[in-house]
C-alpha cells in the first residue's frame, strides 16, 4: 500500500464478501446458529437498541424568579498561583477519594456492560453533588462565585477514576450549568429545581453529528420557526446516558448560525439509538435522532456568544478528563514498569523505557496547565477563546499519546483487559475527538 | 488565594521595558552582528547601564541576579524568579545572542547570586561573570571534571582546559568548575571565581557556530593558575555524603533561565509567522476545529498549544522557586518542553514562510539556527529526560544511567 488504498476486489475479498450474504440468510435462524453469531456482535452494547425517549417527570415552573440568576464573576487575583483554594482542595479531595473508591474499582464492568450503575451515579450526585456546585446558592445549588476551575479539577479528579463513569456522572451538571450559565428566569424556575433536588435526572448536552470534518459551528442539525416555536430536524451523536435522559440540550443551527435548544426527552419525535462507541462505554452513549421535534419559543437557551463558551468550556471539560485519565496512566506505569524486570533488571533502567515516562510526565503537565489557564480565565471573565482552542490541541496530540504509550510500555499485557490501560487507550481517543457534553 | 495562571500587573512595567529593549536595540542589529561574528555588539553597554539601573530599583531584575532564595512571608509569592524569567523570555524574543552577550549578565553571575556568601556576593557584584564547565573531554556528564584546583597556601592552583565559555572572551571573570581530588568524585567538584587577567589563564580561541553568533563562546586554559581561596563558592569541604547537590543547585535555578529564552525565541518566530499567514489569506481560528482549517493554520495551532505548554511549564517552575517548593521536577520539565518546542516551531515556521523565511531577508532563519542551543547547552534535551525519569520513577543515576 503505497499511498492511497485502490486495492481492486482479491479471491479473498470475494470469499468475505459471500460469507457477509450468508449472514443474512435465514437458514441461520432455523438451525438456530444466529444467536451466537450475534451475541458477539452485540454483547453488552445495546446497539441494536431502538426506542422513544424517556419522560420520567413533567418539567414545571415552580417559584419564578424576576430574573435569572448568574454567578458572579471570580475577581481578586493579581499574582500567579497554582494552589487550589481550601474549597476546592477539600471539594478535589472527596472526589479523589470517590473515583478512586467507586469509580476505579468498577470502570471493567461498566465498560463491558455499557452502563454507569445506577446507584453509583445517585452516590455521585450524593457525596460529591456534582450539579450543586455550579449551581448559585439562590437557585438550591452550592455556587457562590464563577467556578470553572473547580468544574475541571472535578471531571479531572472523576476521570483518574474512569473517564466513561466520570462522564456519565458529569452529564447532568453540563446541562444544569448551561442553564445557569445562559438560561432565562423561565428556563431556570422550569428546570434547575430537579438538578438540585434528591433525583437528579440524566441529561445531556448534544453537540456532535455523525460525519467526518465535524465542525461544532457549522451544524447540519437545524432548528427553524414554526407556529409559536421551533422545530427540529438532525441527529446528535455520542450523546451520553441518551436512553435514560430526561432533558437535551442540543445544538442546531437557527438562521444559518449555532444555537442551544432545550429538549424533553418525551418530545414527540425524539427517537434515541444505541451507539456504542471505541470508548466512554460507561456512558452509555447514543444517537439521538430528532424528527421534526416541535419545541415551544422558550425552548432557546443563550446568544451566538454562549453558544460559543459553550463549546470551548466543553474542550476544556475534555482537557480536564483527559488530564485525570493521563494520570491514571502515569500513576500506573510507574510502578509495573520499575517492577517488570528484562534481561537481568527493571525495564525502567532502560532510557528507552525511562524517557517514554517522563515526556508522559512533561506532557500531561503542559496539557494541564493549559487547561487550567484556560478555565481560570473562563471563571475571571476574561476572553478564552484561545486557551481552549490550545488545551483540545494538546489533548488530542498528547492526551492519545500517553494513552498509547500506556499500553505500549506494558508490552502484551498493555493489550488484555487484565490491566485497564487498554480501556485507557480507547477513552483518551474520545477526548481529543468529543464536543459538547461536559461543561465547566 | 486562587488558581490564576496570569502574569501579574506588577510586572507589566518591566516586561514592557524588555520588549522595548528587543523591538528598539536588539531587533534592529540583529542581522548584523550575526553576520559579523566576534564583533562585540557595543550598543549593549549602554543597554547595560541601563538595566544595572532597573536592578537596583527593587524587585524587578533581568535573571542573572533573581536565582537567591528568599524566606517568604507565607503567602503567595510572584518575585525575583518569575521577574526574572519573564524578562529574559521578553529580551530572548529581541534577540537571544544579545541576551548572552549582557554585560553582568551572564550564567556565571546566576551561580554566583545562587551559591556565593554575602561577602562574596558584595565583592563580585560588578562583575561580568562566565560560566565555565564543559571540557574537551565531557559536556553532559558534568562530574567528569579533569580540571583540578590544589590548595598552595592562600591560592587554589587551577590547571585545565574548559571549553563552550559563553561570553568567555568579553566577560570579566569565569566561574570555573575544578575538582579538588578527582578520586573523590562528584563531591570534590567545586567552583571558582577567576578573574581576568589571572596569570595563568588564557581565552585561547573563540568557536564558529551555527547560531546565537552575536555571543562569543570561548575556549580558555588555565596553566597554574593562582586563585586566591576565598573565591572558592559555598564550602571548601569535600562533603561525600552531600555530593554534587551544591553545584547542581544553580542548575535548579538556571534550567527556567533557558527555558524563557526558548520560549521568548519560538513566540518571535510565531509571531512573525502568524504575520506572514495573514499575508498570504490564512488567518488562524481558535474555534474552529483545526483540521477544518488550511493546513498551515492547522500547524500553526499545533505549534501555539506546544509553546503555551512551554510557557506555562516555565512559569510553573519560576513559581515553586518563588515560593520556596523544590522545583527540579519542573524546572527539568520546563527545559525539555521548551527546548524541543523553540526548535520545532522555529524550523517549522521557516518552513511555512518558505524561501522568504529561509532567506536572510527575514529573522526566521537566524531565530531556526538561533533556537537549537537551546536544546543543547545548561542540559541537553536528554539530560533533562533522563533527570524527570529519574524522579518520577524515583531511581539513582546508578540504576538509570
Amino acid at each position: 500500500m503505497s499511498g492511497r488504498n485502490r486495492q481492486k476486489r482479491d479471491a479473498m475479498g470475494v470469499g468475505l464478501a459471500a460469507l457477509n450474504r450468508l449472514a443474512g440468510i435465514a437458514v441461520l435462524d432455523r438451525l438456530k446458529l444466529r444467536k451466537p453469531i450475534e451475541r458477539a456482535v452485540f454483547q453488552g452494547t445495546k446497539a441494536g437498541f431502538r426506542g422513544v425517549g424517556v419522560a420520567n417527570r413533567t418539567f414545571t415552573a415552580t417559584q419564578k424568579r424576576g430574573k435569572a440568576e448568574r454567578p458572579a464573576a471570580a475577581s481578586g487575583r493579581d499574582l500567579f498561583d497554582l494552589t487550589p483554594t481550601d474549597e476546592q482542595k477539600m471539594i478535589v479531595d472527596a472526589t479523589r477519594e470517590f473515583a478512586a473508591e467507586q469509580l476505579r474499582p468498577i470502570a471493567a464492568q461498566a465498560d463491558t456492560e455499557c452502563e454507569a450503575p445506577a446507584d453509583v451515579l445517585k452516590r455521585a450526585n450524593a457525596e460529591l453533588g456534582v450539579t450543586l456546585v455550579g449551581v448559585p446558592e439562590a437557585l438550591g445549588g452550592m455556587g457562590t462565585e464563577r467556578s470553572a476551575t473547580t468544574g475541571a479539577l472535578v471531571a479531572e479528579a472523576l476521570a483518574h477514576g474512569d473517564m466513561g463513569l466520570a462522564v456519565a456522572c458529569l452529564a447532568p451538571a453540563a446541562v444544569s450549568n448551561a442553564l445557569v450559565l445562559w438560561g432565562d428566569e423561565t428556563q431556570q424556575a422550569t428546570y434547575l429545581p430537579a438538578f438540585v433536588g434528591d433525583d437528579v435526572p440524566a441529561a445531556a448536552l448534544a453537540v456532535l453529528e455523525p460525519r467526518a470534518l465535524f465542525d461544532p459551528f457549522t451544524l447540519e442539525t437545524t432548528a427553524r420557526k414554526t407556529g409559536g416555536g421551533y422545530t427540529l430536524s438532525g441527529v446528535k451523536s455520542l450523546v451520553p446516558r441518551a436512553a435514560t435522559a430526561e432533558l437535551f440540550v442540543v445544538a442546531a443551527a437557527f438562521d444559518g448560525k449555532p444555537a442551544l435548544f432545550l429538549v424533553e426527552s418525551g418530545t414527540q419525535g425524539v427517537v434515541i439509538e444505541g451507539e456504542p462507541a471505541m470508548g466512554l462505554r460507561a456512558a452509555a452513549t447514543g444517537r439521538l435522532v430528532l424528527e421534526d421535534v416541535s419545541v415551544p419559543a422558550t425552548a432557546l437557551l443563550g446568544d451566538a456568544s454562549s453558544y460559543a463558551d459553550c463549546i470551548r468550556l466543553a474542550r476544556i471539560g475534555w482537557a480536564a478528563l483527559a488530564c485525570g485519565t493521563g494520570k491514571a496512566v502515569l500513576d500506573y506505569v510507574i510502578p509495573y514498569v520499575n517492577e517488570r524486570k528484562a534481561f537481568g533488571e527493571p525495564i525502567s533502567h532502560r532510557q528507552a523505557v525511562a524517557f517514554m515516562v517522563a515526556n508522559i510526565g512533561i506532557e500531561l503537565e503542559g496539557a494541564r496547565l493549559t487547561m487550567l489557564r484556560g478555565a481560570a480565565r473562563a471563571e475571571q471573565g476574561r476572553t478564552f477563546a484561545r486557551e481552549a482552542g490550545l488545551a483540545r490541541r494538546l489533548t488530542a496530540e498528547y492526551g492519545m499519546q500517553i494513552g498509547s504509550n500506556g499500553v505500549q510500555l506494558l508490552g502484551g499485557h498493555g493489550y488484555v483487559k487484565e490491566h485497564p490501560v487498554e480501556r485507557w487507550y480507547r477513552d483518551l481517543r474520545a477526548a481529543g475527538v468529543m464536543e459538547g457534553v461536559v461543561l465547566v | 488565594m486562587a488558581i490564576n495562571l496570569e502574569t501579574p500587573k506588577k510586572f507589566g512595567m518591566l516586561i514592557s521595558q524588555a520588549h522595548q529593549v528587543s523591538t528598539e536595540i536588539f531587533r534592529p542589529i540583529s542581522r548584523k552582528y550575526d553576520r559579523a561574528e566576534h564583533e562585540y555588539p557595543k550598543e549593549l553597554d549602554m543597554l547595560a547601564s541601563l538595566i544595572d539601573g532597573m536592578n537596583a530599583s527593587g524587585e524587578t531584575n533581568t535573571g542573572a541576579r533573581g536565582v537567591r532564595r528568599k524566606e517568604g512571608n507565607g503567602g503567595n509569592q510572584n518575585g525575583s524568579n518569575m521577574s526574572g524569567v519573564l524578562s529574559v523570555m521578553e529580551a530572548c524574543w529581541g534577540d537571544v545572542a544579545m541576551v548572552l552577550s549582557m554585560p553582568r549578565q551572564g550564567l556565571g553571575n546566576a551561580a554566583i547570586a545562587s551559591v556565593a556568601n554575602d561577602e562574596q556576593l558584595a565583592r563580585f557584584d560588578k562583575l561580568w561573570a562566565s560560566m565555565a564547565i564543559t571540557e574537551p573531554g565531557f559536556g553532559s556528564d558534568s562530574a567528569a571534571v579533569t580540571t583540578t584546583a590544589v590548595l598552595d597556601g592562600d591560592h587554589y592552583v587551577l590547571n585545565g582546559e574548559k571549553i563552550f565559555v559563553t561570553a568567555g572572551g568579553r566577560s570579566d571573570a569565569v566561574v570555573v568548575w575544578a575538582s579538588l581530588d578527582k578520586s573523590l568524585g562528584r563531591a570534590a567538584i567545586k567552583s571558582f571565581v577567576v578573574e581576568k587577567g589571572t596569570p595563568g589563564m588564557v581565552v585561547e580561541r573563540l568557536e564558529h557556530k551555527l547560531g546565537i553568533r552575536a555571543s562569543d563562546t570561548a575556549t580558555i586554559r588555565f596553566t597554574d593558575c593562582r586563585v586566591p581561596k576565598e573565591n572558592l563558592l559555598g564550602s571548601p569541604e569535600i562533603e561525600v555524603e552531600q555530593g554534587f547537590a551544591g553545584v547542581m543547585q544553580t542548575f535548579d535555578n538556571t534550567r527556567p533561565l533557558v527555558a524563557g529564552m526558548a520560549v521568548g525565541c519560538a513566540r518571535a518566530a510565531l509571531d512573525e509567522t502568524e504575520d506572514l499567514l495573514k499575508q498570504a489569506g490564512v488567518e488562524v481560528d481558535y474555534d474552529k476545529p483545526a483540521y477544518v482549517q488550511h493546513a498551515a493554520a492547522a500547524t500553526y495551532l499545533q505549534m501555539e498549544a506546544d509553546w503555551e505548554a512551554a510557557y506555562l511549564l516555565m512559569m510553573e517552575a519560576t513559581w515553586m522557586a518563588d515560593n520556596n517548593k523544590p522545583n527540579s521536577l519542573q524546572a527539568s520539565m520546563a527545559k525539555a518542553k521548551a527546548g524541543r518546542a523553540c526548535v520545532d516551531i522555529t524550523l517549522r515556521c521557516v518552513e511555512l514562510a518558505g524561501a522568504f523565511g529561509y532567506s536572510e531577508n527575514s529573522l526566521l532563519e537566524k531565530w531556526a539556527r538561533d533556537s537549537k542551543i537551546l536544546d543543547i547547552f545548561e542540559g541537553t534535551q536528554q539530560i533533562q529526560q533522563l533527570i524527570v525519569a529519574r524522579r518520577l520513577l524515583n531511581k539513582n543515576s546508578a540504576e538509570l544511567k
